[in-house]
């Protein structure tokens, strides 16, 4: 049976508030994690498949054709048993929901350590001794241009946005800014390097890789091959950490499976830490410069942000800068632009909140500055700038506890205690407070899952949603059984397998509400079966610990089944909701820095988010989605930055030693916050999106913070002590 | 990485025979191995020499003699070391993290290689890894390179915290020969600066193994350590000072710099030291120590905010040991 829904409409029955079981948005343990902190969650790379043999991916050195390499001398190393240079490899990874293949070939090196040959050994050490030893001749083209500040630019017409007149806003304003900042190129850096195992069995691939979309992953894959979909099954039950960077199909997968074929046996491809940094999505560095208009009485009368990002020729994604600009604040004046440099680096794709987390963290400290030079608490500036329809189209917001937010958040932190710029000292640092709005769009996606009542009573959930660490096997299973009033050890939820009914995938936050949403609209369907068999109608029967309460009668579920199983298959689609309202997230964070007036290392003291998502459907795995998105905050504040050579843009700092990801004495005490609420337009859940919210934003409470204790704007990220210093 | 023998040492003689004859002594490995990963180094034979009774850490009449196989977190936590010599356990535990500490050795930790990003890609010129080929460094991102005693040849630091706190220290240095011979040498002596041979960084000669590090006796002076690095921990030193100081009756008695993250090999200078003995200490004093310190620094581009970091850094541990060794 399958329970369709499309989501043209708002859903105000808020059903889950009228469960009975009780499980919903409590903190669960992921049922999972007992194998996680084991170590007996197997990962892709960790299956010992009988008869498998390694490929190292090797790299181009430059850019331009590959005119030879010495394939026999590798050939003739010991254990080595094929060097590929298909025509089908990769030339990066597929980029989030492509649904078919990248850009391939191995005959042009379009960015220095693009993948264009697979060394395939007995052992890994051989074939990474084969895949370094291969020399690859490059004729290098000394005119690729590799800096965005001299690429080319396109500035797609659909891309650009204009309302009322900005210029004669700035001209006309009480108080303006007209601010220029840069972000960095950023990696996503997850923890588990991206490995594949690709195993046929006469035409039939089996792959055992890390991906965060199956449903397209599959496609990609196929198509890469130039095989049918139905040929193909992924399975990516567990997946290290992706952040994006496993969004699409990458190399290593189409690399295996090529291999796989040739040889006969089972072939297992991982990058190396240098890999992941070289081959797989980074975030495009971005130049941004923005208008700030504002009248006597505090209200923006213009709003202009323009952006400058980059990529590869031929790759559709280019960061969304500005996504949340066009709809946080008021202001009848508004430009849009987007310009993307065709540079010779990296593929850039999504990184961890493509768009608002660089974005938002511009236009939030763009109006830190305007707070400042209009005398204008920054809380307060937000608050009167709190626009009430979407600014640029008119519509309604779905849910939106914004100002509570601000309110909650500032009163929580002890906002009011904030002084004027670089006038608090503790002995040699110098300490302030800043704050900064949170906001991310928000989708909801095509998804499906079948859920099975087995004759005992147990539920069981499948779905090829992922779990990328983020918690979907405990809220999928809260979902369950708070539908089917099952306690949660009496549901278990497989995930991760391209022959399960295919879900949304991990990607831009929509997740949980799309993936749970199909679970939910099984469960209710299965309520329906139930409630057939007790000859009454669904509303009228309650269900909890795996009875039913009909009638002023209790049953068991097994009773009910008879040794029957039921099943059903929910299937949500958006519909008309995604487009009638404005739906987003929103928040306010807050954060304390201590500066060292001798060296200018910035110390985060303590930081506060509190936030406006709709349901919360699980508070502690919820919760960690926040702690590790402001701790990427505070990364993107003080210390990561992807560095490409100027000479020929190669990623120089590849490796966790010089790639500064924010380690644990970089990060202070977190308080995360949630307001209660439910978004009817979003979901049947009234849940929306909360995985990306906690970095879009976060960086610029830093900064701000950084301003308020020592009087320095750092408008170049990261806030790295030279630039500080520089002007103390 | 590229296959190759592995022996295992029975004694040190035995080690010092086999590296005379080119193998590779391995340590802890935390450095060895990833050179060895990315075939930056790619020698035919390793000796192992942790199966030696090279750890131990004890008092002799020279001083407080620390096993070359002792390690990084073992020499922190030691009881004798955090109170006589506590700018070296400070160093030590700002290094690295507590895993790497856990495997570093203290002879190892002395001959680590620089962090320097080029010499880690075979794909790019340096010449340090292949003598000759260029520096792909110069002209490149640099921020972690050298802003004192580099050449044209090479711009690479050392980046050792413990190397730095030894030397502030003024510890000598155990040697096992080839040919069985034993001898002691100021620390300050086994580096040298790049040249136009920077593939040679030390004046160890072939089958040279370091048995341990011999630390004069305490000072009992203040002692600080101070590392400045971009993020709060596991990163190496943008710039950091190692200060051993004393006051008499208001004036330096005794004084012992030495710095990281400056220069191709932990850097000091005795006329720094004596530029300090017997004065008072004051402002003015202290920035002549800083201008001495750098008047021929030279920065690279990305490391040129190095030059005004040493100083401040300098002049604030000068005036943070003053008033801690004010009676
Ligand atoms: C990610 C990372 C971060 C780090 N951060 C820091 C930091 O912040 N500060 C810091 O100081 N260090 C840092 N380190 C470096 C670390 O301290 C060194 O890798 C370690 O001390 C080396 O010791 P080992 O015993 O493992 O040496 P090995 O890797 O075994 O050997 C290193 C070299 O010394 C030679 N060798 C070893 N022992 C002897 C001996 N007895 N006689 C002669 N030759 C010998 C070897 O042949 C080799 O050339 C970091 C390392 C890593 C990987
Ligand atoms: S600085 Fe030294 S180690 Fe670095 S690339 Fe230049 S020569 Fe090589």
């Amino acid at each position: 049976m399958t329970a369709h829904l499309k989501m043209d409409k708002p859903d105000h029955r808020h059903r889950l508030d009228h469960m009975a079981q009780g499980v919903i948005g409590q903190p669960l343990d992921r049922p999972e994690g007992p194998l996680k902190v084991t170590g007996t969650a197997t990962y892709a790379h960790e299956w010992q498949v009988a008869g498998m043999c390694h490929g190292v991916l090797a790299r181009a050195s430059g850019i331009g054709p590959v005119i030879r390499s010495d394939a026999e001398v590798v050939l003739a190393m010991p254990g080595v048993l094929a060097v590929i240079t298909d025509e089908r490899l990769l030339r990066n990874p597929a980029q989030g929901t492509a649904d078919a293949a990248p850009v391939q070939g191995t005959d042009i090196a379009a960015y220095v350590g693009q993948p264009v040959a697979l060394v395939v050994a007995e052992t890994f050490e051989q074939a990474r001794h084969g895949a370094q030893r291969l020399g690859l001749i490059i004729d290098v083209d000394d005119m690729a241009v590799t800096d965005p500040e001299t690429a080319v630019l396109e500035t797609p017409k659909g891309k650009q946005h204009s309302q009322g007149n900005l210029a004669a806003a700035m001209a006309n304003a009480a108080h303006s800014v007209d601010v220029t900042y840069r972000t960095p190129a950023h990696s996503s850096a997850a923890m588990e390097p991206h490995a594949a195992i690709a195993m046929w069995d006469g035409d039939m691939l089996t792959l055992r890789g890390s991906y965060q979309m199956l449903k397209y992953n599959r496609n990609e894959l196929a198509d890469s091959l130039g095989v049918s979909p139905e040929n193909v099954r992924i399975l990516s039950p567990y997946v290290g950490g992706g952040f994006g960077a496993k969004l699409g199909i990458a190399p290593e997968a189409v690399a295996a499976a090529i291999a796989a074929q040739k040889l006969g046996r089972p072939v297992a491809v991982a990058l190396t830490r240098q890999q992941v940094f070289e081959t797989t999505m980074r975030r495009s560095e971005t130049r941004q410069r923005v208008r700030l208009s504002l009248d006597e009485g505090g209200q923006l009368t213009g709003i202009g942000h323009d952006a400058w990002v980059s990529n590869l020729p031929d790759e559709s994604f280019s960061e969304p800068v500005t996504q949340a600009t066009r709809f946080l604040y008021a202001g009848d004046n508004r430009e849009i632009g987007h310009h993307i440099a065709r540079v010779h680096r990296t593929c850039a794709g999504s990184v961890r909140a493509p768009g608002e987390a660089v974005g938002v963290t511009v236009l939030e400290n763009a109006m830190d500055e305007l707070a400042h030079v209009a005398g204008i608490d920054p809380v307060e500036l937000r608050k009167r700038n709190i626009p009430d329809r979407d600014p640029e189209t008119g519509k309604p917001f779905s849910s939106r506890r914004f100002a509570e937010a601000l309110d909650r958040g500032a009163e929580r932190f002890g906002w009011s205690e904030r002084r004027a710029p670089g006038t608090r000292r503790e002995g040699e640092w110098l300490i302030g407070i800043g704050m900064a709005s949170a906001a991310r769009v928000n989708a909801l996606m095509e998804s499906k899952a079948r859920v099975t009542l087995n004759p005992d009573g147990r539920a069981v959930v499948e779905t090829d949603m992922t779990d990328i660490g983020t918690g979907t096997y405990a809220i999928l299973t809260q979902i369950a059984a708070e539908m089917l009033g099952l306690p949660v050890n009496q549901v278990s939820t497989s995930l991760g397998d391209t022959d399960f009914p295919s879900a949304a995938g991990s990607g831009g936050s929509w997740g949980a509400a799309s993936s749970g949403t199909s679970v939910f609209l099984a469960c209710e369907n299965l309520r329906s079966q139930l409630a057939q068999r007790l000859d009454c109608a669904e509303a009228d029967m309650t269900l909890k610990d795996g009875q039913a309460v009909f009638d002023n009668r209790v049953q068991s579920l097994s009773d009910i089944l008879d040794g029957d199983s039921l099943t059903a298959e929910g299937h949500i689609e958006p519909g008309a909701t995604s487009e009638a309202v404005r739906q987003a997230t929103f928040g306010a964070y807050f954060a304390e820095v201590a500066v060292s007036a001798v060296t200018g290392e910035t110390r985060v003291r303590r930081m506060l988010g509190v936030f406006s998502a709709g349901r919360i459907l699980n508070a502690k795995t919820a919760r960690s989605q926040f702690l590790g998105g402001m701790t990427f905050g505070v990364g993107m504040a003080l210390t990561e930055e992807l560095v490409h050579d100027p000479r020929d843009g190669h990623i120089v700092n590849h490796d966790l030693a010089e790639y500064h990801l924010a380690v644990n004495a970089d990060v202070p005490q977190i308080e995360v916050e949630f307001l209660e609420e439910r978004d009817d337009w979003a979901s049947p859940l009234q849940a929306k999106g909360v995985g990306e919210l906690g970095i879009c934003g976060a960086a610029a409470a830093i900064t701000n913070a950084i301003f308020n204790a020592t009087n320095v704007r750092v408008r170049d990220y990261p806030a790295t002590l030279d630039k500080i210093i520089a002007h103390l | 990485m590229r296959p190759f023998d592995y022996l295992r040492a029975a004694s040190p003689d035995d080690a010092s025979a086999a590296a005379a004859q080119g193998a590779t002594i391995i340590a802890g490995g935390t450095n060895l191995l990833d050179l060895m990963k990315h075939e930056v180094v790619a020698p035919d034979t390793l000796v192992d020499i942790t199966r030696l009774d090279l750890g131990g850490i004890e008092q002799t009449d020279q001083g407080l003699r620390i096993g070359a196989l002792v390690t990084n977190s073992d020499l922190a936590a030691d009881r004798t070391v955090r109170r006589d010599y506590p700018v070296l356990a400070r160093a030590l535990l700002a290094g690295a993290s507590g895993q790497l500490r856990n495997k570093a050795t203290t002879g190892g930790n002395l001959l680590q290689r620089t962090r320097c990003y080029y010499f880690y890609d075979t794909s790019t010129p340096c010449n340090k890894r292949d003598p000759g080929s260029g520096c792909a460094a110069i002209g490149g991102f640099n921020r972690i390179h050298a802003i004192l005693g580099a050449s044209n040849h090479c711009i690479a630091t050392h980046p050792s915290d413990m190397a730095v706190a030894m030397l502030a220290l003024r510890a000598l240095i155990e040697i096992t020969g080839a040919g069985g011979d034993t001898r002691t040498l100021p620390l300050d002596d086994l580096y040298v600066l790049p040249g136009d041979r920077p593939d040679r960084e030390t004046v160890l000669n072939p089958g040279d193994l370091i048995t341990a590090v011999i630390l004069p006796p305490p000072a009992g002076a203040t002692q600080i350590y101070r590392k400045v690095r971009d993020r709060a921990s596991y990163a190496f030193a943008l710039v950091s000072v190692a200060c051993v100081l004393d006051l008499q009756d208001g004036k330096i008695a005794q004084a012992s710099l030495a710095f990281g993250g400056l220069a191709p090999r932990p850097w000091s200078a005795k006329a720094l030291n004596d530029m300090m003995l017997g004065e008072t200490p004051s402002d003015a004093l202290f920035e002549r120590v800083a201008d001495h310190l750098l008047a021929k620094a030279k920065g690279q581009g990305s490391n040129d905010f190095k030059i005004p970091l040493a100083r401040r850094t300098l002049i604030a541990v000068l005036h943070e040991a003053v008033e801690r060794a004010q009676p």
